[in-house]
């Protein structure tokens, strides 16, 4: 089985958000939810960079690690995934995770927090792969179909790139070394405690 | 003339041009522009302010934070030390209850009971009192829920079942916080007057507050102890009605950071309130006896009130003087003092 990981190549990413809205349109996410974003880093400075962040689907994921009713699991392909059945939104795997993926929509009381919502890798949840409740919960399950995610797969200037890890860090490599530069695999460090040298 | 210049012209153009194109340094690949030069590095960011934050075009202005790996931190305090903390105070707590309760045994009234009554606490403080207690006990147990029900009680009961006892204990512990930060508030006025430490303190903790041996140092209406589970009621909670407030009403006042402050300072707080208010159960029910009428009926026996708060008994039948609506005391138990 292949490690799916996200890389985002820096150096290439044009802030387009085209990711954004591919993610938002694929899975139907309501309003007020951003499962993948597009930081701007110094921005309007001389060595601005973007990278575009969603769920990393960490290594000992510390999600996992923190949710009190241990509502996370992950896939043979190394995705990190969560039942909505299960969650009770208390917001703890917000405070655990470096990437701020889990998000909640405003549907509770006070805190106003509903089930977590988060990226997928457009992989879906525990229901029947394909199933419409699956669908209404989270979203479609491309990978069910053999596809990868669309964000990746829709990016203009592929600097967005997911796949299995060790292939994606292979192009990543080549391309470093073809144009002499590159800021690294951003978030490799953190989310799976390793780095692509170049 | 212009036929002239029309033919120089073009000729001096062309001469500038090569020796422009001679002139310029021939473009060396060491010198190539690197693009990355000054490029935003992820790893210098992180040592600068362990965290990367950037502009985001979204209007949720969280998300602007692209990383921060003090989540981990906050995962190893949550997962690790808080259930040491929380363990060792509360087990702790309890085993010391039980060898208290082995060696010593219920307090008993040395002094036998009079058969006649005085009012110690009425019905608004008794109220005050059971609101915030309930609240309070339910408040825990859902709390420690969060903590500890994972490893203890989700493999017990199976997922369906924890998530669902967890959703409502949460639904709990959201809306009960009210009723019990009323509490802490009334508690804090009603009986501020009593709680101020005072040298009647010095002499009662220098005795050991009479729990070994046999001993009753002198109390007014509040003894040193139970001053100090008044300043942790009023104290402690409300550091937890603060920091949870923080945590019902997320990212209103405070970013991600503040977030993870909030759940270490509520958590830890709570945890020794919990193990405090054990302690404060046990002297209130089987501890000691006489003592849980205070809080129920809300009179306690006289000899009671003589042999553990002194002061206060002399105070009270000064101002109201003997009641003869209810039997005299028993000679003997004047004589004990």
């Amino acid at each position: 089985m292949a490690r799916m990981k996200f890389l985002c190549d820096a150096d290439r990413c044009i802030e387009c958000n085209a990711c954004v809205t591919a993610c938002k349109n694929e899975h139907e996410v309501p309003w007020g939810i951003n499962r993948r974003r597009v930081v701007t880093i110094a921005d309007g400075k001389p060595g601005e960079r973007s990278v575009s962040m969603a769920c990393m689907h960490c290594t000992d994921a510390p999600c996992a690690a923190v949710c009190p009713v241990n509502c996370f699991y992950t896939t043979a392909d190394g995705v990190v995934l969560h039942s909505k059945d299960l969650c009770i939104g208390c917001g703890y795997c917000f405070y655990a995770c470096p990437f701020g993926a889990p998000q909640y929509p405003k549907v509770g009381n006070f805190g106003s927090r509903g089930k977590m919502d988060k990226c997928t890798y457009c992989a879906g949840g525990p229901e029947a792969d394909g199933s419409k409740e699956e669908y209404e919960k989270y979203g479609a399950n491309r990978l069910a179909e053999g596809k990868l995610p669309l964000c990746a797969e829709m990016c203009s200037t592929k600097s967005l790139l997911a796949g299995d890890g060790e292939i994606i860090a292979q192009i990543y490599k080549e391309r470093v070394l073809k144009r002499g530069y590159g800021s690294g695999a951003w978030g490799w460090k953190t989310a799976y405690r390793e780095t692509i040298e170049s | 003339m212009s036929s002239f210049s029309r033919f120089i012209r073009p000729a001096i153009g062309a001469w500038a041009l090569l020796l422009l194109v001679v002139a310029a340094p021939v473009p060396s690949p060491a010198q190539q522009v690197n693009p990355t030069a000054s490029s935003v590095n992820e790893r210098q960011l992180l040592q600068e302010m362990d965290r990367i934050q950037g502009r985001v075009s979204i209007p949720d202005q969280r998300s602007s934070v692209l990383m921060q790996p003090a989540g981990r931190e906050w995962r190893e305090f949550r997962n690790v030390a808080l259930r040491w903390i929380g363990g060792v105070a509360v087990l702790g707590m309890l085993a010391v209850l039980v060898i208290f309760y082995l060696t010593r045994g219920m307090i008993r009234l040395e002094s036998g009971r009079s058969g006649r009554t005085i009012v110690r606490f009425n019905t608004f403080e008794r109220f005050v009192h059971w609101m915030t207690a309930t609240c309070f006990i339910i408040l825990a147990i859902s709390g420690l829920n969060i903590t500890f029900g994972r490893p203890l009680l989700l493999p017990l009961i199976g997922f369906e079942a924890f998530s669902e006892w967890s959703q409502w204990a949460k639904f709990a512990h959201n809306y009960l916080s009210f009723p019990f930060t009323i509490g802490v508030v009334l508690i804090f006025l009603m009986w501020i007057g009593g709680n101020i430490p005072n040298k009647v303190d010095i002499e009662w903790i220098k005795r050991g507050g009479g729990l070994f041996g046999h001993d009753h140092p002198p109390a007014r209406r509040f003894n040193a102890g139970q001053k100090g589970i008044y300043w942790i009621v009023v104290i402690g909670g409300s550091l937890v009605a603060a920091t949870g407030y923080q945590l019902m009403f997320p990212f209103y006042l405070t970013g991600i950071e503040g977030m993870q402050f909030s759940q270490i300072v509520h958590s830890i707080v709570a945890v020794l309130f919990i193990a405090a208010m054990l302690a404060h159960i046990y002297i209130g029910t089987i501890g000691m006896e006489g003592a849980f009428e205070a809080m129920g009926s809300g009179e306690v026996d006289v000899n009671w009130a003589r042999e553990h708060h002194s002061l206060w008994l002399d105070q009270e039948l000064a101002r109201t003087g003997p009641n003869d609506s209810q039997p005299q005391p028993r000679h003997a138990a004047s004589a004990a003092e």
